[in-house]
């Protein structure tokens, strides 16, 4: 316990930084729409990461309750995103997310 | 009083359930609503004024509202029951109870059944409006309103589209009154600091003298909105052709309430106008010019309707006349006697219509005693108050108001004479109209009238109100001037054949004399069959044959009105090259900035998903960044 207590916030904050840097660079890079959402995924969890060390840092259960509101989501957001992929393989018998600019309205 | 406000609520209330049920209610019901609801709010004025003669005439007011509030100044919302909006407040509620009662017969054949009573309820609503409140705003309120009612139902039948151009012609020639009116209303703001009729003529009183010039202004553009409104010279060209409405509506609102709005607005601010000489002799000049040219174009008209619509004009010209010369309770005495028998005339001319089937030329009629009885022994009764025929309520009046116009002291004699030569031919046009419509053999087509027809006018539910209009136009004129008097302290105003006996002078007795002579003339000239050589001589020579001519037209004011205001407008508004002026410009340049930043934007919009990350991600950068180090 107290191990886990000894780490200091701030390295557990850059890490989280860094996770979501790499999210986020995954989703510009990327074109494969199964790493974008993969990209996502990391990016929130960074996200999640960041709340648990703030709610720790603190003592308080928000950062927690934060986590699991984020876990809530992200499956959400995978059930949603993966049904767009199998539209999107379905329809352009592909996964490259560029040949979706047809929908620019 | 507690129960005030009853009486505006009715049929604000008739008006809201007829509009919200959208004619899907049975006509009978219908009718008890529209007619019921004013007939209740009668009623209670009948006891209010009960109520206001047992106090000893105090005036009686509503609790108050707060209508709205902007910055300090705070407007509020009260009724005020003085004699003046009483006598009124009762004429409204009476009479137009009487005309709603008639009308639930008389529109029975229509479409839109529904539709008319609503707006004859919001009507009689506005009316009071306008005459129970006790500021200026409230009054103004009520007078928009019922220029849009009239604007309504001029236009009721709205199938035909002269009807439509008559209801515009009447909303935006009385809209020039009322722009006077709104300016008056400014300035006595800015000058007095408040818009309440009492404390406003309080301060007149107290502040302001004879030599006061802004209460001249004030009271000139007053007359302006009353000249609108009352159908006065020169904005008078719109009640003839707003005569195209339902006869119920001619009768309540261009002949009995509405047109005489003026008649009360001037009444109501007595006290300002008396300070103003100026203001009350153009008030005296309009009356008289009105009631010479009107009459003289009532003897020409063909049409029923218009006939009544010139007379009406003739009639409020007399009350004007008669505020002018200051013979207050003379001029608004005649404001309700002729309520009661203009209401009956038209009311008499409404079932004359329906029994010719639409047909209002007086040429095609002729001979109609025999079918209708009722509607010409009302058509007498109203005709004989209007000629003035001696103990009718329109004599008291008349009389009342020619020998105030002999009492003036500067030109009393003009005004007299003017007056007397006016009051003859009213008689002429009177008597003429009957001749035409009643007398004789038929010139055009008659019909039967079926027996169960609704407006039949030889059943009970018809004959009410013309017995009652018929009785309160014969003896009306009894009791009601000397409480009139009173509304304006003049005890001393004279009247009547008392007058007459009492003080056998050579001008009461002429004044008495010379209408009933112009009847006796009328009769005799209009009874010579039209093959007569002395009826042709007149009718038929080629001076008559012009002067007939002019005056059919009104006397050419609608021909200058359209060749120099309406006509250059609707030209101006119409050429080509007026679509490129600069206030189009302006707008054009609206539309070209605002297309051309929606093509900027529009290029946004690649459909580049990982660009619009990216672009994310770029603007909360920078949002950061500005947020943490700037």
């Amino acid at each position: 316990m107290d191990a886990v207590l000894n780490i200091p916030l701030e390295h557990v904050l850059f890490l989280s930084i860094i996770l979501f840097l790499i999210g986020a660079f995954g989703i510009l890079i990327r074109r494969n729409v199964i790493f974008v959402l993969l990209s996502l995924e990391i990016m929130m969890n960074a996200a999640a990461l960041a709340f648990i060390a703030a709610g720790a840092r603190w003592g308080e259960p928000d950062g927690q309750v934060m986590f699991m509101f984020i876990l809530a989501l992200a499956a959400a957001e995978v059930a949603v995103g993966l049904g767009l992929v199998v539209q999107l393989s379905r329809r352009f018998q592909t996964l490259d997310i560029d040949r979706a600019e047809e929908l620019n309205g | 009083m507690t129960s005030l406000w009853l009486i505006p609520a009715l049929p604000l209330a008739g008006f809201l359930i007829l509009v919200l049920t959208e004619g899907r209610l049975p006509r009978s019901v219908v009718a008890w609503i529209g007619a019921g609801s004013v007939g209740i709010a009668a009623v209670i004025t009948g006891y209010v004024a009960w109520q206001f003669l047992a106090h000893d005439n105090a005036t009686i007011v509503s609790s108050e509202w707060l209508w709205f509030s902007v910055g300090s100044m705070e407007i509020s919302f009260r009724l005020w029951i003085d004699e003046l909006s009483l006598v009124m407040t009762g004429v409204i509620t009476g009479v137009g109870f009487l005309i709603h009662w008639y009308a639930t017969g008389y529109m029975s054949e229509e479409e839109g059944y529904s539709r008319f009573f609503a707006y004859m309820n919001l009507f009689v609503f506005a009316m009071l409006m306008l005459v129970m409140g006790d500021s200026l705003l409230l009054l103004f309120l009520g007078w928009e309103g019922v220029g849009l009612c009239s604007y309504l139902l001029i236009g009721f039948f709205h199938k035909v589209p002269e009807f439509g151009y008559a209801a515009r012609k009447a909303f935006v020639v009385t809209r020039v009154g009322d722009t006077f009116f709104l300016i008056a209303l400014f300035l006595i703001f800015w000058q007095v600091g408040t818009l309440d009729v009492q404390e406003g003529l309080a301060f007149a009183r107290a502040n302001w003298d004879e030599s006061t010039t802004v209460n001249t202004i004030i009271c000139l553009l007053l007359l302006g909105g009353a000249v609108g409104k009352s159908a006065q010279i020169p904005l008078q060209t719109w009640l003839p052709d707003a005569m195209a409405g339902p006869t119920p509506v001619s009768a309540l609102i261009h002949a009995a309430t509405m047109v005489t709005a003026g008649v009360y607005l001037i009444a109501r601010m007595q006290g300002m106008f008396e300070l103003s000489e100026l203001a009350m002799l153009c008030v005296t000049l309009v009356g008289l010019a009105t009631l010479f040219i009107a009459s003289f174009t009532a003897l020409v008209q063909s049409d029923i309707k218009r006939v009544l619509a010139f007379s009406t004009m003739s009639q409020i010209g007399y009350m004007f006349f008669a505020l002018g010369l200051g013979a207050w309770s003379a001029g608004f005495f005649h404001l309700v006697t002729h309520a009661f028998f203009k209401a009956l005339l038209f009311l008499a001319s409404g079932s004359v219509i329906l029994a010719m089937h639409h047909e209002q030329d007086m040429f095609k009629m002729g001979g109609l005693r025999k079918i209708l009885p009722v509607p010409y022994y009302a058509m007498l009764i109203g005709s004989a108050a209007l000629a003035a025929l001696p103990l009718t309520a329109g004599f008291f009046s008349k009389d009342a108001i020619l020998l105030g116009a002999w009492d003036e002291p500067n030109y009393g004699g003009l005004f007299w004479t003017g007056a007397i030569v006016a009051a003859v031919l009213t008689s002429l046009y009177t008597v003429r109209m009957i001749a035409l419509t009643f007398w004789g053999e038929p010139r055009g087509k008659t019909y039967e009238i079926s027996a169960d027809s609704l407006w039949n006018p030889n059943r009970v539910r018809t004959v009410m109100p013309f017995l009652i209009l018929g009785v309160l136009s014969i003896f009306g004129g009894w009791i009601g001037f000397e409480f009139t008097k009173q509304l304006f302290n003049e005890t001393e105003a004279p009247h009547g054949l008392l007058y007459v006996i009492q003080h056998l002078d050579f001008v009461p007795v002429l004044t008495f004399l010379i209408p009933l002579l112009g009847i006796v003339l009328g009769i005799l000239f209009f009874r010579l069959s039209e093959d007569d050589q002395f009826r042709k001589g007149i009718t038929d020579n080629s001076l008559s044959g012009i002067l007939s001519k002019y005056w059919h037209s009104g006397w050419g004011f609608d021909w200058v009105y359209d060749r120099f205001i309406v006509w250059p407008f609707v030209t101006i508004a119409r050429t080509r090259t007026n679509k490129n002026d600069i206030v189009d410009l302006i707008f054009k340049t609206l539309k070209f900035f605002a297309s051309l930043f929606h093509h900027i934007l529009s290029m946004l919009q690649t459909g580049h998903i990982r660009w619009y990350a990216f672009t994310m991600f770029g603007g909360i950068l920078i949002v950061l960044v500005l947020v943490m180090w700037v």
